[in-house]
């Protein structure tokens, strides 16, 4: 589109080039700045980060901060560092993304290939769960988990997640079933397939592209979750982005801020992965989520 | 029609219906119960009238937050929609390395709020990150401990939440952009229009819908902000940095104040629902007869 | 009992009626067309055959069986759609066995069938390859192929060729039609294309509005319209309407006709008595094009071929023909003329109008009147 925008001659247009070019360096450093001054802190000393500043490359590299962040650095009352945390989040996050992604490709698969009287306002109230503030959920959740016996427990971080992410994986999912022609349902049917068997041998075999889309978005947002960490759970049960906010908080003695950065990029690490292999499909989240059906 | 194939879909729809109708509006009538009560440590259910939206709206600490929400706000908006329509165009231009920049831009959305923060809470610390760092180039009297001044620690939030968005917002400019349809835009050369009337007269004006979407999701982004402020500034120094979420997490469950929290969650609630669905509302209208 | 019975079916949505009650039989063997405009009930009909959607009231048999109740899968019937709809991950044999393996038909059997529809279909060597490898009308044979694979009572179609290009559209035509000679299957097919309906049916039912408005062989439509709508939905290009005041002149009763160079008279001898009690009044007064030609086509003036004169407004070649359009009555009228013969606009020409197959129909009620 940009190449019918154009000036005509040679001189003007090089200096638009340079100028263009420059803007986009100069923003790329500062977003690259802040993973340039976190990687390198992380690996120098304390004495080093005090002579030096902030983005001086480290005189003497040393692994120590990583090793402590990781297994000794003290996220409260706790001194083990993040290796528990860590394990937390695996074990919540990766249940809560592989059930609300089956459940939401169910949904969307029900909503579009089944459609009944009201199955577009169950889809409406539905979708307004993706906006309301969490914070009017959050005294009833922690009221209702200790009834229910899941306070504080891997167990109700999964239900909680599961049970806030559904909008979203439905929604996902319901986009993309909408593009697929009702009418394969109805040959399914008149071939004899059931409800299940045309999702298990039909649909899902479509749906590769947004089960990537949205285990990849899920994964993200569970990942990266504090607010349902921070409320409903604590101490060793508590997830990498909670610890990792109370290491960095914790006040006694000197301040290790090469250990702070190395604790923040092993939480940010795994979401940092998925998006540098996945990033396209991150991306197709992202859209996704913003072009509303 | 078999009755049971067609009771399917809906029973399999129902456990999510349920739990939309049970966690979702349930919950929000349950919160707006409490607010209505004089709850602290825990749950009462006696009707005590406006009690705390009262006290709410005495409340210093309140106040300051719902400033900073506004100054957070529309700061956090502006720029992201600023820079972010910036660089969707500037990329749009036939940049080499396009995808290696677009990449660039839009990774820090896949780290958490805690990440972001941490990480210029370093960079912001006066004494060794920035301001140290300008201070060591020679300019011995920068000063730049936002992070640390009542006044300013809001806008240091600002820094980071714009980092952390406008990634988003290129993208969905971006996307836009691509999708303008050539056949105006040639219509406009032949009338003789240059590189930047095309610009400002076509081109962004019809990335309207775009430009709502990102609105619409940037608001949602910064009245539930919560996270950032937490890692950036724990909402100081003092609360001068606080938000309505960070508000509403103090008092609910450190402070022992169930009832105002719930009164803030609700005015959270409020705020969503009167700045985001008159937006929608308009847009869809427009769409309709657009 | 016939292949297939609809008794009084009705469909209502809410307040809306989209079926007003159908009455249809149809023997084996029978190519039965819904034809109709958009909106007039014909796929929703479909769709309550199939028993893809349930009646309001009324029923349906098919095969000597009452299959309201029944679900699609239990009614033998087979369907294809207008975007083929085959499974998109599965291979054309896949796609074609689908419903055998859903029928647990054991795997030899399923093999042979196969093996026998590509044969029927000659898609032999494409039985290994995915939908999106295969062009539009092989996609459209191997939805035939499924639907042939099932072997069932009734085939039903639901505007199958409307996805593809003109050429390939006459090609496919040419195939379904030898199926049902080759299977002596009995189907129903949808569509809104007349041309399709005249060619395939057997029988055709004409739709409007829910209701059927004609019920019967193709010629038959074709010669006899019920009313306005089927004579004017039905040939292309369609009848012309004139509305024309019914006239006794001498001992023959007729219409008059006006044209720019003065007024005539076209006696029509065998409708004497039906016309009797009109004249005086106006009737619409229906003449297809190929009944108005030039002296050179026409074999003789007898009773029923008279040469009248008329200035003509324009001239529209078709290749085969040439459309000769005329003023009648203040009504545009298509003749269809040998292209030879064809004059040029704003000169006058003489037509024979040959009206043994004229039909009239009252303004009031658009009934056939005559």
């Amino acid at each position: 589109m940009a190449e019918y925008v154009r000036s005509q001659s040679a001189g003007p247009q090089l200096i638009g080039r340079v100028i263009i070019y420059s803007l986009l360096i100069l923003v790329a450093v500062y977003y690259l700045m802040p993973l340039f001054v976190m990687v390198t802190t992380s690996l120098k000393t304390l004495d080093d980060i005090r002579s030096g500043n902030l983005i001086a490359l480290p005189k003497a590299l040393t692994l120590e901060p990583w090793i402590k962040a990781w297994g000794t650095a003290c996220t409260g009352v706790f001194c083990g560092g993040l290796k528990g945390n860590f394990m937390n989040s695996v074990t919540f996050v990766v249940p809560a993304v592989i059930i609300s992604t089956f459940i939401g490709a169910m949904n969307g698969y029900a909503l579009t290939m089944w459609r009944f009287r009201g199955s577009d306002v169950m889809f409406t109230a539905l979708l307004l769960g993706c906006f309301i503030p969490f914070q009017v959920v959050l005294l009833p959740m922690a009221q209702t988990l200790g009834y229910l016996g899941m306070a504080n427990s891997i167990a109700g971080l999964i239900f909680v997640h599961v049970v806030y992410g559904l909008a979203f994986t439905t929604l996902f999912f319901r986009n993309f079933y909408v593009t697929v022609p009702a009418e394969l349902a109805k040959a399914a049917r008149i071939d004899g397939a059931g409800f299940f068997t045309i999702f298990w041998r039909i649909i899902l075999p479509l749906s590769p592209p947004i089960i990537v889309v949205c285990v990849i978005w899920q994964f993200t947002q569970i990942w990266n979750d504090f607010l349902f960490g921070v409320v409903f759970s604590s101490g060793q049960r508590q997830p990498i982005t909670v610890a990792l906010n109370n290491l960095v908080n914790t006040s006694t003695g000197v301040k290790e801020y090469n250990v702070d950065m190395a604790a923040a990029i092993i939480a940010g690490l795994p979401t940092l992965l998925v998006y540098v292999v996945a990033g396209k499909y991150f991306l197709r989240g992202l859209t996704a989520g913003a072009i509303k059906g | 029609m078999d009755a049971v194939q067609s009771a399917l879909p809906k029973l399999v729809l129902s456990p999510t219906l349920l739990t939309a109708l049970v966690f979702v509006y349930g919950f929000i009538l349950w919160t707006g119960w409490l607010s209505f009560t004089e709850s602290r440590l825990l749950p009462r259910y006696e009707f005590a009238g406006l009690t705390q939206y009262i006290t709410l709206f005495e409340n210093d600490r309140w106040w300051t937050a719902l400033r900073n929400l506004g100054i957070f706000g529309s700061l956090f908006i502006g720029i992201c929609l600023g820079l972010g329509l910036l660089l969707a165009i500037l990329l749009d231009q036939r940049i080499r390395a396009e995808g290696f920049l677009r990449a660039i831009y839009l990774y820090p959305m896949a780290l958490s709020f805690i990440v972001t923060g941490t990480a210029w809470r370093w960079i912001l610390n006066p004494g060794l990150g920035f301001e140290h760092l300008v201070r060591s180039l020679g300019f011995q009297t920068f000063t730049f401990d936002w992070i640390v001044t009542p006044g300013m620690s809001i806008y240091a939030v600002v820094i980071a939440g714009v980092w952390q968005s406008t990634g988003f917002v290129m993208a969905l400019f971006l996307a836009g952009l691509r999708g303008v349809d050539d056949a105006i835009i040639k219509a406009a050369q032949v009338d003789g229009a240059g590189p930047v009337r095309i610009y400002t007269r076509i081109i962004v004006p019809s990335l309207r819908p775009v430009f709502f979407s990102a609105l619409i999701i940037l608001a949602h982004i910064a009245i539930k902000s919560f996270d950032l402020v937490m890692a950036l500034t724990g909402g100081g120094p003092g609360y001068s940095s606080d938000l309505p979420a960070t508000f509403m997490y103090t008092f609910a469950f450190n402070r022992n104040q169930i009832g105002l929290g719930a009164a803030s969650a609700m005015m959270m609630l409020f705020t969503v629902i009167a700045i985001i669905i008159p937006m929608m509302y308009s847009e869809t209208r427009r769409a309709g007869h657009g | 009992m016939g292949a297939l019975s609809i008794k009084q079916v009705m469909k209502r949505y809410g307040a809306v009626e989209v079926l007003k009650g159908i009455d249809i039989e149809v023997d084996d063997g029978e190519f039965l067309i819904l034809v109709g405009p958009s909106g007039c009930g014909k796929s929703t009909l479909l769709n309550i055959i199939a028993g893809l959607d349930t009646a309001t009231a009324g029923e349906i048999w098919i095969g000597g069986r009452m299959v309201n109740q029944l679900s699609p899968k239990d009614r033998d019937i087979a369907m294809v759609f207008q975007s083929y709809a085959l499974y998109p991950t599965m291979t054309v044999r896949e796609n074609i066995s689908f419903g055998l393996q859903m029928r647990k038909v054991p795997k030899h059997e399923q093999d042979e069938i196969v093996a026998r529809v590509a044969k029927i279909l000659q898609m032999d060597h494409l039985l290994d390859r995915k939908p999106n490898q295969l062009s539009g009308g092989q996609r459209q044979r191997v939805a035939m192929g499924r639907a042939i694979a099932r072997d069932p009572a009734l085939f039903l179609f639901d505007e199958p060729l409307s996805n593809l290009d003109a050429k390939l559209r006459v090609e496919m035509r040419h195939e379904i039609k030898q199926l049902h000679d080759r299977l002596k299957a009995t189907i129903v097919y949808v569509t809104h294309d007349q041309i399709e309906a005249m060619t395939l049916g057997t029988l055709i039912a004409v739709m409007k509005d829910g209701e059927i408005r004609q019920f019967g062989r193709p010629q038959e439509i074709y010669n006899s319209p019920a009313d306005l709508f089927v004579a004017g939905f039905i040939g292309s290009p369609s009848m012309n309407f004139i509305r024309a005041p019914v006239v006794r002149q001498a001992s023959s009763v007729g219409v008059q006709l006006t044209s720019a160079a003065g007024t005539f008279h076209l006696p029509m001898v065998h409708l004497a008595d039906q016309l009797a009690p009109w004249v005086g009044k106006e009737l619409i007064f229906g003449i297809r094009p190929e009944q108005i030609t030039d002296t050179v086509v026409s074999r003789h003036v007898n009773g029923f071929a008279h040469q009248r004169s008329v200035p003509i407004d324009m001239v529209e070649p078709t290749g085969p023909d040439t459309l000769v359009i005329m003023q009648l009555n203040g009504t545009r009228v298509v003749s269809r003329v040998r292209p030879e013969q064809a004059p040029s606009p704003g000169s006058t020409m003489d037509f024979v109008f040959d009206v043994s197959k004229a039909v009239f129909f009252d303004p009031q009620t658009e009934k056939r009147a005559a």
